[in-house]
């Protein structure tokens, strides 16, 4: 046990050094526990996230909408499988990981509890929902854990379709009836403020940042990225012609950044305690297709383990 | 609920080049793996063949057994082309 310090220092020491760790390297117990925690987590999201889009498959107005759509809903059910894979990496069996969601142990970001209520909501996920998770995710490619890393690159590849094709669905309403306007800012107006949350607590109440950020897991606190994000967006927002729901955005001479309003963490701790518009329904909705689907899983094992079990005897016999 | 077996997937992404390890799922056999890993790992044609193999048949070396393993090769640098001396004028060699 006395030389606990010493591996401890030695994996510092190849964190510090840029090297990524592999998964049958050692590493402290708690950066493994942060590492399954955090990637179940952002799993977890991806599954969740296709429900409030999935809702619009078959109402999407044209069929060019429905491909994208479905094509980036799928990718979205990917992503939660790249992730999953990468977490087991760790030594965490996939049906533990389904129990800690479904059994509420297990948190995903909280964004996918609000309502998709109109097809302006997909344009509004497209680029905001996606655009935040892509500012988190862009970091993560540099993550210290290598397959985490992997699996980020490969899913960063495909997300700047996901948000191109909301900004289409957007800008499109931008150039539409007074109606279609309407409804674009009424969807914005919704989801801004959920989308800045989802880089999670400010500094003083982000308690495991520190620890992620020495062990590399984490390059930047939620304050850079949110910071990052809201930058970009005014330009973005100008050009749908659309205002953002925040009558203290205002750029600042001084910090070369935008100042934006206090955030109503009071909102956000709600919706992560599981008191959001749609928290319930979400997790009922992963029960009952993981309950109705148990039968077909059992069944489709017992057919292979059949098929193995004959093709062995039928080599003895021969 | 009872796991499905893991399989580790490969993919080729052009004829020419190795298959590479891309990530895991999970499949009752080897066609339904098979199968999978082209939805979940080939969606926007990175691969021209893939190979699936079960994880519990992949044997590998640990790395604390690095420094037994590799650093034998460190100091052979005699294996290496510029260990040895030849005049510059010399030429396609
Ligand atoms: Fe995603
Ligand atoms: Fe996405």
């Amino acid at each position: 046990m006395a030389d606990i310090k010493s591996l401890e220092e030695k994996f510092q020491s190849i964190v510090d050094a840029e090297t990524k760790i592999e998964p049958k390297d050692w590493m402290p117990e708690a950066y493994r526990k942060t590492l399954i925690r955090q990637i179940s987590q952002h799993a977890h999201s991806e599954i969740v996230g296709m429900l409030p889009e999935g809702n619009w498959i078959n109402r999407a107005p044209t069929l060019r909408r429905k491909v994208g759509l479905l094509a980036k809903v799928q990718d979205e059910a990917g992503h939660g499988l790249y992730l999953y894979s990468a977490c087991e990496t760790l030594g965490i069996e996939r049906d533990e990981l389904f129990d800690q969601l479904h059994s509420g142990k297990a948190k995903y970001s909280s964004i996918f509890n609000y309502p998709t209520t109109s097809w302006a909501d997909i344009g509004a996920i497209g680029w905001l929902v996606d655009g935040a998770a892509i500012m988190n995710q862009v970091m993560l490619c540099r993550t210290s854990y290598g397959p985490y890393a992997r699996a980020m690159v490969r899913i960063c590849k495909e997300e700047s379709f996901h948000q191109r094709q909301g900004y289409e669905i957007l800008l499109t309403l931008s150039k539409g009836s007074e109606e279609q306007r309407a409804m674009l800012q009424d969807a914005v107006n919704r989801w801004w403020w959920p989308s800045l949350m989802m880089f999670g607590p400010t500094g003083k109440e982000s308690t495991h940042s520190a620890q992620s950020m020495k062990w590399k897991i984490k390059r930047k606190t939620n304050d850079e990225l949110r910071q990052q994000f809201v930058d970009i967006s005014i330009g973005q927002a100008e050009i749908l012609g659309v205002t953002l729901p925040d009558p203290d955005l205002k750029y600042n001479e001084e910090t070369g950044h935008y100042d934006f309003g206090e955030i109503d963490w009071e909102e956000f701790w709600n919706v992560v305690k599981g008191n959001g518009p749609c928290n319930k329904e979400r997790l009922a909705a992963r029960v009952k297709a993981s309950e109705e689907g148990q039968w077909v899983r059992d069944a489709a094992m017992a057919y292979a383990e059949k098929q193995a079990k004959r093709k062995s005897e039928a080599s003895k016999v021969a | 609920m009872k796991n499905w077996p893991l399989w580790e997937v490969f993919v080729r992404s052009k004829q020419g080049l190795h298959h590479k390890h891309v990530g895991s799922l999970h499949a009752t056999d080897e066609k339904m793996a098979i199968e999978n890993a082209r939805d979940v790992y080939t969606r926007r044609s990175e691969g021209v063949s893939l190979w699936v193999v079960e994880s519990k048949h992949i044997h590998a070396s640990s790395p604390s057994e690095s420094a037994e393993l590799y650093d034998p090769a460190n100091d052979k640098i005699y294996r290496h082309p510029t260990f040895y001396d030849l005049p510059d004028e010399l030429e396609h060699i």
